[in-house]
């Protein structure tokens, strides 16, 4: 099945390749990849979705906890939480479609962000969903380029994945 | 008054000496002349080999022997890459080693430069951790660190990678920091829940079997083992890694299991109710088949890595904690136990499939494993190479005590034993040392004797000379229909060539000459290589099949 894990690191030269070796020496790909510095510029923030069997999974996440970079895993898969993930998609748009595309936009509540002579660009932000609906509507009118940031997600309310400053050692979330 | 600059190169041995260490086996060249001009006046004992591989192993070896981190340092590129097998070695049997390796200089990375390699990118995969310096501020603090990990929970190898740059430039000393890693702290004690289910399933067993690895060894817990052992009356089976760890000699012993186990061993596990694993981690050479592997067992596995639980095998209690600790959690609530049916069982099983072999005809390895025992009083350091004679010599030579046999277990590197003898040798100077090799694998690293008779280590080199690459050869009779692709070898003139190296060679040809030749390379204060002409096509006996049941064992 599709896991997600959010994983806090060092921010240090190395450690994407770190993680990404122990995922590719057990021929898992990974999906989507998203990397970032959270408000402690130290440390990055990295959302991996991968898809494979479960109990390998769980050895690959062992063998994160061991990476002396890694500072916290939480597999959030069957948490509540929230996921964004925005794309831009360049799309063939002559005159004449042009109205019907906006429209999609407007239900979609995506952007216009640059116009050309026989394309639009348009970002929308959402989770895997809303944005393979999208994708879909646009197909029709011919996508020439799509570009996505890969899948970023927080947990809901109070809960967080972050490093407890006053205690921070290596957990997982399981409950 | 300014305080005095010193050079990365003189922090970084600076930082070695505050480590504690000694002892240094290495290889210079290019980008590492600035660590080895340093090395020049300090109070570290260095060890040139002929190889950086040898280099790598006997640093190893000194640790294995002597429980301390061993340190190997090679020049970048090359250098590096040949330090390759031994941390890969390193890494596999978790021993703690840093290697530090010169790199090209910081304006030259990443431009294919000459002998640069991406050692840290090499390596990934085959250290616990590894540090590319970048600024000589932070090097005092990256070698405190990579002893600390090193050292700690898990121990393995660690690599520093130090662009030449950083080791010519000048900054004032400080002081490293205290240690401050979030993301690395190795556990202690265990979770005391996991340790009253492990106990209460201990009180609830009939016919319980401790299977001891390598981590009793590592954690110094081999006098809690024998307690624990005496407490339960459970019979203890080790691994390879974890011969030595409880005595060999001592009524509880079932010897090795797994591959080329006793029998007796393989059938207490197949048979058991409880599987007890202390510092062990269910590899493909223990378990054969794993659906079949100890079936009517409850498994309680006690290991200070989370990642080893349920890795291979089911596990029913999982106890993660240094081993040491963790058997005194345990010592400390249960109550002795009597098992006399099943210790009946046992001593049947022991008396009617013991480790056999014919004595008779030509010259058998198992008796020279057997005499090499005698005369030293099971008192050596054994070390070997990989191969039919490594089985022979788990078997053969009842280990006693912990960090006496040292063998390239996880790798299975050829070319282990000699060098890591010589590391050994300098880790206990007063001390008997063997390597038990096979004609193929001294061949691996024979260079090193030169090291041994350069610094004057008075190794011992038992030579079980078949002329095959005996275990391929033993696999090919087996498993191909007796068709010897590429196993028969030509070998050099080993008495010759130990000679030649300076130390002293003998070659054994009859059962008479045996003993003799080992007493006088006992005696003798230089490296004596012994080439003993055995019988060719013996077989390493008892054998499980790969990825055979336990219970279905050959011989």
């Amino acid at each position: 099945m599709t896991h997600t894990l959010s994983v806090l690191v060092h921010n240090t030269p190395g450690v994407l390749a770190r993680i990404a070796g122990l995922f590719s020496r057990r021929g898992f790909n990974i999906d989507s990849l998203a990397v970032g510095r959270t408000h402690d510029p130290t440390v990055s923030r990295m959302t991996i979705v991968v898809e494979g069997d479960d109990q390998i999974l769980e050895q690959v996440t062992k063998q994160l906890h061991k990476l002396i970079d890694v500072i916290k895993i939480s597999d959030i898969t069957k948490d509540v939480y929230v996921d964004r993930e925005l794309v831009m998609i360049k799309v063939h748009a002559e005159a004449a479609a042009r109205a019907e595309i906006m429209q999609l936009v407007d239900i979609f509540r995506a952007r216009i962000v640059d116009v050309g002579r026989k394309s639009l660009t348009i970002e929308v932000t959402g989770n895997e969903g809303k944005i393979n609906a999208f994708e879909d509507c646009l197909r029709p009118f011919g996508i020439k380029e799509l570009v996505r940031t890969g899948k970023i997600a927080m947990l809901r309310g109070l809960r967080s994945s972050s490093v407890d400053k006053e205690n921070s050692h290596k957990e997982e979330d399981v409950d | 008054m300014a305080k005095k600059e010193l050079s990365g190169a003189q922090i970084l041995v600076k930082s070695l000496e505050a480590e504690g260490v000694d002892t240094i086996f290495g290889y210079p060249g290019g980008q590492a002349l600035p660590i080895y001009d340093a090395l020049y006046d300090a109070d570290i004992r260095h060890i040139l080999t002929r190889h950086e591989q040898g280099a790598a192993h006997a640093a190893d070896g000194y640790a294995r022997a002597t429980g301390k981190p061993g340190v190997c340092l090679a020049t970048s590129g090359p250098g590096a890459t040949n330090l390759v097998t031994g941390i890969a070695n390193a890494y596999m049997d978790s021993v703690p080693v840093v290697a530090v390796t010169g790199q090209v200089p910081r304006r030259l990375l990443g431009r294919d430069s000459f002998q640069e390699a991406d050692i840290v990118g090499i390596t990934m995969p085959i250290t616990k951790h590894s540090y590319h310096v970048e600024d000589v501020s932070e090097l005092a603090q990256v070698v405190k660190e990579a002893f600390h990990i090193a050292t700690t929970g898990r121990p393995g190898p660690v690599l520093i990678d130090l662009p030449s740059d950083i080791s010519l430039s000048k900054i004032e000393y400080r002081e490293p920091e205290e240690i401050c890693l979030p993301g690395y702290r190795p556990p202690a004690d265990a979770d005391p829940e996991q340790v009253i289910r492990a106990a209460g399933a201990i009180a609830g067993a009939e016919r319980p079997v401790i299977y001891a690895g390598g981590g009793v060894v590592i954690s110094g817990a081999h006098e809690e083992l024998l307690r624990f052992a005496e407490l339960l009356a459970a019979p203890v089976c080790t691994t390879l890694m974890g011969l030595g760890s409880f005595p060999g000699n001592h009524p509880l012993s079932l010897g090795m299991l797994g591959m080329h186990g006793t029998k007796y061993a393989n059938y207490a596990v197949t048979e058991c109710d409880l599987l007890i694993a202390v510092g062990a981690r269910f590899d493909d050479r223990v378990t054969g088949k794993p659906e079949t592997f100890a079936p009517e067992a409850k498994i309680i596995h006690i290991d200070i890595d989370p990642a080893e639980v349920g890795k291979n095998v089911r596990v029913d209690i999982p106890v993660v904690g240094d081993v040491k600790r963790v058997l005194n959690q345990l010592l400390a609530v249960l109550q002795p136990r009597l098992g006399e049916a099943w210790k009946k069982k046992i001593e049947h099983w022991k008396k009617e499939y013991p480790l056999t072999y014919c004595e008779k005809g030509e010259l058998k390895p198992q008796e020279i494993i057997r005499e090499i025992y005698n005369l030293t009083g099971g008192d050596a350091r054994i070390t070997t190479e990989v191969g039919q004679h490594q089985m022979w010599t788990a078997q053969y030579y009842t280990f006693t005590r912990p960090r006496s046999f040292i063998s390239s277990g996880g790798l299975g590197a050829m070319g282990f034993g000699m060098p890591a003898a010589i590391g050994v040798q300098v880790g206990c100077p007063e001390e008997v040392v063997f390597d038990v090799a096979g004609d193929g694998s001294i061949q691996m690293n024979i260079q090193e004797l030169c090291t041994a008779v350069n610094y004057e280590l008075p190794i011992n080199v038992a030579i079980i000379d078949n002329g095959y690459l005996g275990m391929v050869r033993q696999w090919q009779e087996l498993f191909y229909n007796r068709r010897y692709s590429q196993s028969e070898l030509r070998n050099p003139d080993f008495v010759k060539l130990a000679e030649a190296y300076g130390a002293e060679g003998i070659r054994v040809t009859k059962r008479a000459g045996v003993a003799p030749a080992l007493e006088q390379a006992i005696r003798s204060s230089k490296p004596v290589m012994i080439d003993f002409i055995v019988d060719r096509e013996e077989n390493v006996l008892p054998m499980v099949p790969p990825g055979g049941s336990l219970s279905k064992m050959i011989g």
